[in-house]
């Protein structure tokens, strides 16, 4: 089998999680795979990614260059074309740079695409069997990919339990002057920071959310009034701050905050994983939502199938009761 | 400004139960409502917008069946100028790659300075955008919550992790995805529709996009669904039962043994 490469990513100094993501899944695809990390960046930071994925990974080529102080998906796709063997297997995490870099990357590659994997079943011959999701979640399926070519892999951040091991031993290797023309047409400029809203949806211990089955601004008086009956906060999931029904520091998932409360209620959410991405420190997760199929069942400690615009205000009068 | 804006005709998740069939060889298409994919909705509305700001044209381009159509009239309503339906049965079960080479046909038929594409679509890959945009050699950025335009640059934000943005200066012409919350897309009603219903929408098969039908389809494709199925995923949640007043007395309960209510 060709070589495998993961791209990995970092944030001031230390590998993101998804690292050891990336090399869990590369054992997965072959179990005696000796897999290669490309580290890129500038400055003293990269060095010390670099040695630290060493650890991981049984080598790790190093690109330490201005050009890469941020990564523009635009130059790494370059670089990556550059310096990559055509038959390579990259891996990449699926997140927000992965899916600006890897499908353009297997057409440079003339390589097969495989978008946002959740689970690998294993290879026959060249052909990799994977699991993906579509319909937001609602459905599973399992999906081959032609590998003879090469392939570009992006792995659903999460969805592979990281290798902690540390027992590669690996090597480090500078290679930043084979990295070649690095030009591009897009320039990064600057990371706007998320507006900081009225209120702090993180600092809260219960959350009452709300999603698409609100269905009107008017109703979300509705999640307010429990709210404010418990002592909770309202936060809620991305179409509600597509429709500026909320504001955007109330969103809680992956392009949103990340919260941790004690106590979950996710009201007309159906549980989309960019949403429970979102939700860290394993809270009570209580789902109410009159789809019985919704995917937040399956990840809720409790379920209750309802229409919340009926459901929340009985629950309001009972606790103001109680 | 001219602007393609690649569109596609999707069951509608908002308004239906997406279930497995019995075999599991597909979704169970019966009583589907179909409408535009929510991301291209916005990447339409934005073009608009961009286009009533500095002039030019708009073209709504899909790849699908004779009911395809119907998603470009709602878009072509909505202001669009102009439709253009890729099809073909030698299309049918294009992987990305093969969607993503069609439209490469047509754009290098016409001369646009920019493409868009919602960010995603039912598939969920978020890949068509990309590989259309290194196809054609043109500068690509995904996930875009925000267009300014500059002469012959634009200033784009990318949406990133934790609700930040990322602003990059891009070149035309350049390809673009089109992320959710970018807009308000406007409301079509029945008279819009009616408006456009007669317009002549042109049709480009294999033959007329000089395209190889070998290289398409199912027999070109190098990524290949075997199936749909919907994993056991652990135990679930315990679902409450009973009537609406033991479920909420119930509730209450467990909210109080959990921190949740004082």
């Amino acid at each position: 089998m060709a070589d495998i490469y993961a791209y990995t990513t970092h944030t001031a100094g230390v590998a993101d999680d998804s690292a050891l993501e990336l090399v869990a899944a590369a054992k997965k695809i072959d179990a005696n795979a000796a897999v290669t990390a490309i580290v890129t960046g500038s400055g003293a930071e990269v060095d010390k990614v670099a040695d630290a994925m060493a650890a991981s990974y049984a080598k790790v080529l190093k690109f330490n260059l201005d050009a890469l102080a941020y990564p523009n998906a635009e130059v790494v796709r370059k670089l990556l074309v550059n310096v990559l063997p055509a038959d390579a297997i990259v891996l990449v995490s699926n997140d927000t740079f992965g899916m600006d870099l890897g499908p353009g990357l297997s057409i440079k590659l003339d390589s097969t695409f495989v978008a946002d994997v959740v689970g690998i079943e294993g290879v026959d011959g060249t052909v990799l069997k994977v699991i993906r999701q579509e319909y937001s979640g609602m459905v599973s399926t399992h999906v081959t990919a032609d590998m003879s070519g090469g392939a570009v892999v992006n792995l659903r951040p999460g969805a592979f339990a990281p290798d902690e091991s540390q027992s590669a031993g690996g090597s480090v290797e500078d290679r930043s002057g084979d990295a070649g023309d690095l030009t591009v047409k897009r320039t990064f400029l600057e990371v706007v920071e998320a507006e900081v809203g009225d209120v702090d949806i993180t600092k809260s211990d219960v959350l009452v959310s709300v999603g698409r089955g609100i269905e009107d601004e008017e109703n979300i008086e509705v999640a307010q009034e429990l709210a404010d009956a418990m002592g909770a906060v309202v936060s809620c999931s991305r179409p509600i701050v597509d429709a500026k029904w909320l504001e955007k520091s109330r969103q809680v998932g992956t392009s949103g905050q990340t919260v941790k409360p004690k106590v979950y209620l996710a009201c007309g959410i159906s549980g989309s994983f960019q949403h429970m991405g979102g939700i860290k420190g394993a809270p009570f997760i209580v789902a109410i939502n009159k789809n019985v199929k919704a995917p937040i069942f399956q990840m809720a400690d409790v379920g209750i199938e309802a229409d919340i615009l009926d459901f929340l205000p009985e629950l309001t009068d009972a606790i103001k009761e109680s | 400004m001219e602007i393609l804006v690649c569109v596609k005709r999707v069951p509608d998740s908002a308004e239906n139960e997406i279930e497995v069939n019995r075999d599991g060889s597909d979704i169970e298409r019966d009583d589907l409502v179909y409408s535009v994919n929510e991301w291209d909705n916005y990447a339409v509305e934005e073009a608009i917008l961009i286009r009533d700001k500095v002039g030019g044209s708009v073209t709504v381009i899909t790849v699908g069946d004779d009911e395809s159509e119907e998603v470009l009239r709602r878009e072509m309503a909505m202001g669009a100028d102009n439709g253009l339906l890729l099809c073909d049965d030698a299309f049918e079960g294009s992987d990305g790659k093969g969607v993503a080479s069609l439209l490469k046909a047509a754009v290098d038929k016409g001369k646009y300075d920019l493409i868009l594409t919602g960010a995603q679509a039912d598939g969920g890959a978020a890949e068509v955008g990309g590989m259309l945009a290194a196809m054609l050699d043109y500068p690509y950025a995904s996930l875009v919550n925000k267009i300014e335009v500059d002469g012959d640059k634009l200033k784009v934000g990318r949406e990133i992790e934790g609700g930040n943005q990322e602003m990059n200066e891009i070149q035309l012409p350049c390809v673009l995805s089109i992320q959710t919350g970018i807009n308000e897309p406007r409301y079509v009603g029945i008279r819009g529709i009616r408006k456009v219903a007669s317009v002549e929408i042109p049709q480009h098969g294999a033959a007329d996009l000089g395209v190889d039908a070998a290289t398409l389809g199912a027999a070109g494709a190098r990524v290949k669904r075997l199936d749909y199925f919907v994993p056991e995923m652990g135990e679930g949640a315990e679902m409450l039962e009973g009537s609406s007043e033991e479920i909420v007395a119930k509730l209450i309960e467990l909210l109080k043994s959990k921190g949740g209510l004082k």
